[in-house]
């Protein structure tokens, strides 16, 4: 039991070792968009996309992408949450202790999410009121945690930030491109427009009329979970690059 | 001035810290909003009852800004009334009753709760509007149901939801789910309940008391069945307590 205890540290000390040689690395200083901090924005679009390839944030992207609406609010919520996150936890990144440093960077995006969500609450309610059940989502969102940890720890502010903003781009298109396909055929509208008509019974019009029916698989989650693999496919049979082998 | 990031003390010490400065952040905006918030949700009760009691187009000229003013042209809210479960009348005023508190409430015996009802005059008809509350898959859902000059069929009604799922169970404040509800009767000729079912198999527009369900929301829907079935009794007694 000593022997696994001691064994335990070893490894504890291993990694605050190697936490300290990242932080140790120090950036030359660089131009605001250099070829560097331009690929932190465009690569999470595509060959490190945060859903198609490291598979995170998929728990809100399978919930919320029934209707493009919400996949547009839940997008725009992301983006204001990790910028702010990723520029704080930035500049926090020396002050935090490593060992306690998860904890420190959900209470940091937790109370940010909180205080937007009191203020849209007593200054913009009807935002408020669209955003109710995103707020718990945008919280346990897995994108947020893993850019603090994996980017915002290592890195300088100005980087972050656009580490965030690639990241929040390349999880909001997934998310309006699901969402597009799901609510058009899960319910034959984009953005609450009807596209197909209406199937309302007793006032159909448009294609229902011709016997059309929506697809109701595309309304439950697994659905979701079909579409971004597909995605996923695409992906990566126009870049062999990115399949891993074993 | 090397500080070890590492020691004991140092993480205690940020710890504490991080915990003073978030809390007193946190508290501080909470006490600064609250009276925006209060007011905010007022607003929007009364918007609640406006959209239960008016038709679409009348209803679509209402704002969080003149809510407060044609709240006091529909509503009197002197005639409002409050019932408790028997469907006997208190002597409570009906506006300031936190019907969701009180479902919250576990401690709350069922025979203390309040059961408001608010009186609109439309055109010079009469119209009952009666909020209800219950639990939905995630959290609390609730509405306003209002009833025609007749006591019995269901003239407009509201529903609204805190974290059901979007698209799925959060469609029931959508018009295609209301609509379900509207003209149905929740009484019999004899004043007696007729209980609402919440059905999968599209009758619900055929049948009497019987509503369309959502699909992929089965459980919300099944919710605000529940809900109506539960928080309509009172009201039908004290309805028929008039009758006789």
């Amino acid at each position: 039991m000593f022997v696994t205890i001691y064994r335990l540290f070893q490894i504890i000390e291993k990694l605050r070792v190697m936490s300290e040689d990242v932080k140790k690395t120090k950036e030359p200083s660089e131009p605001l968009f250099s070829k560097k901090n331009k690929k932190l924005v465009t690569d999470p679009l595509t060959d490190n996309n945060p859903i198609t390839i490291q598979v995170l944030g998929i728990c809100s992207a399978l919930a919320i992408t029934v209707q493009v609406e919400q996949g547009v609010v839940m997008s725009a919520a992301v983006l204001f949450v990790l910028i702010f996150g990723n520029v704080i936890i930035s500049l926090l990144r020396n002050l935090i202790p490593s060992r306690i440093r998860i904890i420190v960077q959900l209470v940091v995006v937790a109370s940010l999410v909180i205080i937007v969500d009191q203020l849209l609450a007593a200054f913009l309610p009807d935002v408020s009121e669209k955003l109710s059940v995103f707020v718990g989502l945008i919280i346990t969102n897995c994108i947020i945690m893993g850019r603090f940890e994996a980017f915002a720890m290592a890195n300088k502010p100005w980087p972050s930030f656009m580490d965030a903003l690639g990241n929040s781009f390349g999880y909001a298109w997934i998310l309006i491109l699901v969402s597009i396909i799901r609510e058009l055929f899960g319910s034959g509208s984009l953005y609450g427009f009807p596209i197909f008509g209406s199937a309302l019974p007793g006032e159909e019009w448009g294609i229902y009329t011709m016997g059309y029916m929506n697809n109701n698989m595309m309304i439950l989650p697994p659905m979701a979970l079909i579409i971004v693999g597909i995605i996923i496919w695409i992906q990566r049979s126009r870049n062999k690059a990115l399949i891993e082998e074993h | 001035m090397a500080v070890n990031r590492d020691s004991n003390g140092y993480t205690f010490g940020f710890a504490i810290a991080l915990v003073v400065v978030v809390g007193v952040l946190l508290a501080g905006i909470a006490m600064w909003t609250k009276p925006f918030q209060e007011k905010n949700e007022e607003v929007k009760k009364k918007m609640d009852i406006l959209k239960a009691i008016l038709v679409k187009d009348d209803y679509s000229k209402i704002t969080r800004k003149n809510a407060g003013d044609e709240f006091e042209n529909y509503v009197n809210l002197e005639e409002a009334i409050v019932l408790d479960m028997n469907g006997v009348v208190k002597d409570t005023a009906a506006f300031d009753i936190d019907i969701k508190k009180q479902f919250r409430d576990k401690n709350l015996e069922e025979k203390d709760k309040d059961y408001p009802m608010f009186i609109a005059n439309i055109d010079g008809k009469k119209a009952y509007v009666i909020p209800v509350v219950g639990k939905g898959l995630w959290g609390p859902v609730w509405g306003n149901i209002c009833l025609d000059e007749d006591m019995r069929s269901i003239k407009g009604a509201t529903f609204d939801h805190k974290t059901e799922t979007p698209g799925l169970g959060a469609e029931i404040k959508q018009d295609f789910f209301i609509k379900g509800w509207i003209d149905e009767k929740i009484s019999d000729e004899n004043g007696d309940f007729a209980k609402f079912e919440v059905v999968k198999d599209k009758s619900g527009s055929t049948k009497e008391s019987k509503v369309d369900g959502i699909t992929g929301g089965t459980i919300t829907s099944k919710g605000v069945e529940e809900m109506v079935n539960r928080c309509l009794l009172p009201y039908i007694a004290y309805f028929k307590s008039l009758k006789n």
